[in-house]
């Protein structure tokens, strides 16, 4: 198992890069910041087992909290509505 | 360079989203054992995992995936794993489609 590099509370960014393949990480959140809310635990990376690898060591997965504001432009909601979106560690960054 | 899959749609404008249940055919409540059956669960032999299935159903080419229902992409990307997994050829494949075909 990877070593989980985050805490509740951490500011992260999420990569913003377009590979191939099967990516768990939705486009839309691609290149924002946001909060840990929670560590979900460590699972075989999918993007491996997806290419019929083990997806060993396991990577830890993160429940992030983002402002909805942030995330798109148009938002036309309250300003403290948030989303959750859970990203695993390999696509988090330190902010 | 295409940064964003087709499937990849989350934000994207759509329609209304459809809340009434609705029956399955047979054949798509096949498809759904087989999907269970090839995942290992109760003891067989693992021959397939959900990311997979996955990465298969978001490589079909945007047209057909629009034109297709839901449990046919499962069909595809099923089919396109055991070929990918050396589990069938695609030799016996075409035999059986058109055996299948055949059947009237």
């Amino acid at each position: 198992m990877v070593e989980a590099k985050f805490q509740p509370g951490d500011r992260v960014k999420v990569m913003k890069a377009y590979p191939l393949g099967h990516i768990r990480t939705p486009y839309y959140i691609r290149g924002c910041s946001g909060v840990v809310e929670r560590i979900c635990g460590a699972f075989p990376n999918p993007e491996e087992l997806a290419q019929m690898r083990s997806g060993l060591p396991a990577q830890p997965l993160y429940r992030v909290r983002f402002s909805q504001a942030e995330v798109w432009p148009d938002y036309r909601g309250g300003r403290g509505d948030t989303i959750d979106v859970e990203i695993f560690q390999h696509w988090l960054d330190k902010e | 360079m295409i940064e964003r899959s087709h499937h990849d749609m989350g934000g994207l404008p759509a329609g209304k989203v459809e809340r009434s249940e609705h029956d399955y055919a047979d054949w798509e409540r096949r498809v759904d054992a087989l999907m269970v059956l090839l995942s290992g669960i109760k003891g067989a032999q693992k021959l397939l995992t959900v990311d997979e299935l996955r990465k298969n159903i978001e490589t079909i080419g945007p047209e057909a995936y629009d034109k297709m229902s839901y449990y046919e992409r499962w069909v595809v990307s099923i089919t396109q794993t055991m070929l990918q997994r050396g589990v069938i050829t695609t030799e016996e494949l075409a035999r059986k489609m058109v055996e299948v075909k055949h059947r009237g």
